[in-house]
């Protein structure tokens, strides 16, 4: 089992931290995993995406050319990456920022992130909605490995952010389940 | 056993020196180094380690001569352009043949250039880089695991032959992240790593001297020579890499770092699809691993030196294979040769 995984929105929207969670809970779960950031000048609200690699077997390179799956948090990283996705891949996309996308020989699956994140009472685990969307679609990793990636990652004064981000988590599931 | 981490390639530098016993850092901030000289300041002092965010390059690598001068397990880390600068007291630790790390995660050159992984440094630190007939051991990492290892191996072999090591990586390897296992031992030091050269205090004995300025022409002449001497033994003694299917290889393909983890990716899909297709990475760029084309060589055997940079590494495998056919593909300035391109070369 090899699992490409581009993730791609705004900065500031979380996506090297939904990287950096993927990637933790896959290492928990004894894979080989490779998590790979674009380092240019990134900038809050500048473009940002990383490269996620999980595998039973021992990584080469861990640049992405054709993804498994995308996750893309807004309209840039659709423009951006949507010919990156393999043909017959999964795209996660967040149609909160995201409006009408279509794409033939893709498996999409819409999933309101932001909207979700708001209902929550922040927006800013939008990204953990579209991880729970990911790994409910995708069992490559367990959604309850990623629960406790989530609590033990959260720093001494972060940890009262646990629940929230463990929440949406759950929705991005529930909503992905339909 | 430790509980496996997370970390990127700088940081695991970073852990790494403090593991292997580094008590000193001094340093300059430039990407895509700074996590490494981040970690440093926060997990340095106190250890007993010393941090210094210095006001220049060419400061904090006279810091890392002083303080290995003293006897400390000294190390500086910097990006291409940051290296450069360094390299006059590079050249002076190598002169007074004092122990000394340095990390050059390298960046896009020439000039300034910008901060995507390239290979564009490899002359620089193999060829010596300042002035004077000296050379670096130098050491590639190719995954987060191996950047923390090598560290403590570098230390070691700066300390062994009294020499400056460099330890090179690339953005990439200094920005990614993998799980780490952390080493159950860190360095101690004992009567075996002692150094009795080192400026401690002369009460109760001779002083020590370190210099790097010989007024007698003959004098400079013989030191020289006895570099000579302890490069030689060093270019019989270290040289490392590592093989993949080399055994019944048609064509084998060198590369080093994050390159050849790429490499690594495009043998594995040909032998797929059955092509005998080998891989030799070299672990030490200087010494330069000739011992290993020297086992395998045959009159057909075909090479294809691939690095990010125009054809650098390709000069230590032509002279290492002799007549064999070396191809090479290349590109730099944040362009990586990708497997797609490894592969239609191999079957090209």
């Amino acid at each position: 089992m090899t699992e490409k995984i581009i993730i791609a929105g705004s900065g500031g929207q979380g996506i090297m931290l939904l990287g950096k969670v993927i990637a933790e809970t896959a290492m928990r779960e004894n894979k080989f995993v490779t998590w790979l950031p674009a380092y240019g000048a990134e900038v809050r609200g500048g473009a940002a995406h990383c490269a996620v690699i999980i595998s039973d077997t021992e990584i080469g390179s861990p640049l992405i050319d054709k993804a498994d799956t995308l996750i893309a948090m807004n309209a840039l990283s659709i423009i951006k990456f949507q010919n990156r996705i393999k043909n017959k891949g999964l795209l996660i996309l967040n149609s909160s920022l995201i409006h009408q996308f279509k794409k033939a020989k893709v498996d999409i699956l819409e999933c309101p992130c932001t909207e979700i994140a708001e209902g929550l009472g922040n927006n800013k685990v939008a990204n953990m909605v579209a991880l729970g969307a990911y790994l409910a679609k995708k069992t490559v990793i367990p959604i309850r490995a990623a629960q406790e990636a989530i609590n033990e990652m959260a720093p001494a004064d972060k940890k009262a952010l646990v629940e929230i981000n463990i929440k949406a988590l759950q929705e991005g599931a529930k909503s992905a389940n339909g | 056993m430790k509980k496996k981490i997370l970390m990127t390639g700088n940081e695991a530098v970073a852990q790494g020196a403090i593991d292997a016993g580094c008590t000193f850092y001094a340093g300059y901030p430039i990407t895509p180094q700074n996590e490494l000289t981040a970690y440093m300041a926060v997990h340095m002092p106190g250890k007993p380690g010393i941090f210094i965010q210095a006001e220049s390059e060419l400061a904090a690598i006279n810091m890392v001569y002083g303080a290995s001068a003293a006897g400390a397990r000294a190390m500086t880390s910097s990006s291409s352009p940051g290296i450069s600068l360094k390299q006059e007291g590079i050249s002076y630790i190598a002169g007074a043949e004092l122990p000394a790390v340095i990390v050059n995660v390298m960046r896009a050159g020439p000039g300034l250039g910008n901060i995507t992984p390239a290979q564009s440094d490899y002359f620089q630190a193999t060829r010596g880089g300042g002035h004077g007939d000296y050379h670096l051991i130098v050491l590639a990492p190719a995954s987060v695991q191996e950047a923390y290892d090598q560290m403590f191996l570098s230390f070691d072999l700066a300390d062994k032959y009294r020499a400056p090591v460099m330890v090179l990586g690339d953005g990439m390897l200094g920005q990614m992240m993998e799980p780490l296992q952390l080493s159950a031992v860190s360095f101690q030091p004992s009567a075996e790593n002692k150094k009795p050269w080192a400026l401690t205090g002369c009460a109760g004995r001779s002083p020590n001297v370190i210099k790097s300025f010989y007024m007698d022409t003959n004098e400079l002449e013989k030191f020289n020579l006895n570099l000579q001497k302890k490069y030689a033994l060093i270019r019989q003694k270290e040289q490392r890499w590592e093989e993949i299917f080399l055994k019944d290889a048609k064509t084998i393909i060198v590369a080093y770092g994050s390159m050849a983890r790429i490499a690594r990716s495009a043998v594995h899909a040909l032998r797929g699809k059955g092509k005998k297709v080998g891989l030799i990475r070299p672990i030490t760029l200087w010494p330069f691993p000739e011992k290993a084309f020297t086992k395998h060589l045959t009159s057909n055997t075909r090479y294809l030196a691939v690095e990010m940079s125009y054809g650098q590494m390709l000069e230590d495998v032509q002279l290492a294979v002799g007549k064999a056919k070396v191809d090479f593909l290349g590109r730099a300035g944040g362009g990586v040769p990708s497997e797609e391109d490894i592969i239609r070369r191999v079957n090209g």
